[in-house]
């Protein structure tokens, strides 16, 4: 039987100052772990992406991270405004940012295709008014 | 080249190296942040002119081997600290963009 290991992370949707706290803390678990670089590259930035979304739009929410002996998954939670069209939000170019965040180098339109990119199967569960659920999975073989 | 021999060359003022002996692979130049993220390579040195707190977590989640801030962008005080805490070199440039990626590209 293969133990599951959790990390769990509450992201704070105040502080745009610590965002990224939570993927630069899970990149260091997975170093200690031993995981392939490459891996923990995809996982990191796959989930900081998330993380900043959180951040961005949907002011925080909820980080689990479960490490089995085929796949790092990623799960995202949050309360937010949801996602009106999933289709459109996963194309690149596509933001709905304020120009102050654009200020700050986010809002590219590149985060959910980067979370795409770099998980090998993700899923967004999104309803408007009530908030986002995304499963993220990158395989280790 | 190494990060320490870049950071030594005309223009270029070390701001934080943490790790000096890590070689330089290639170069990506990008100010937006998920782009960066998306392209980068592990190993490159990242030219940007951003200077937020955010750049630190972009640098260390892409694996860049040393942030090159250009054009003389200053940097405050706290990101420097925080870049220290965390082991992320940058170094400041007081070229263009253009010309900090020309004088890389004899190196590389």
């Amino acid at each position: 039987m293969s133990e599951i290991l959790n990390f769990h992370f509450d992201v704070d949707g105040d502080d745009f100052t610590s965002a990224g706290k939570a993927s630069v803390q899970v990149k260091k678990n997975l170093r200690q772990l031993g995981l392939p670089p490459e891996i923990i590259r995809r996982v990191s930035i796959a989930m900081y992406e998330g993380e900043i979304n959180m951040v961005i739009h949907a002011g925080g929410g909820k980080a689990d991270v479960n490490v089995t002996e085929e796949y790092v998954e990623i799960l995202l939670c949050d309360n937010g405004p949801g996602i009106k069209d999933v289709e459109q939000a996963m194309q690149e170019g596509f933001s709905t940012a304020t120009d102050n965040i654009r200020s700050l180098g986010f809002g590219a339109g590149m985060g959910l295709p980067n979370m795409k990119r770099y998980s090998d199967y993700m899923d967004i569960k999104s309803k408007v008014g009530e908030g986002t659920d995304i499963t993220m999975r990158v395989n280790i073989n | 080249m190494t990060v320490e021999s870049l950071a030594k060359l005309d223009g270029m003022t070390p701001l934080v190296l943490c790790e000096p002996e890590r070689e330089i692979d290639g170069v990506y130049i990008g100010d937006l942040l998920s782009w960066v993220m998306g392209n980068a390579s592990s190993g490159d040195a990242w030219i940007t002119i951003m200077s937020n707190i955010n750049i630190l977590a972009v640098a260390s989640l892409s694996d860049v081997s040393t942030i090159v801030l250009a054009e003389g962008v200053a940097l405050e005080e706290a990101v420097i600290a925080t870049a220290k805490e965390k082991g992320i070199n940058i170094i400041s440039s007081e070229l263009s963009t253009f010309e900090t990626a020309v004088l890389l590209s004899h190196f590389l």
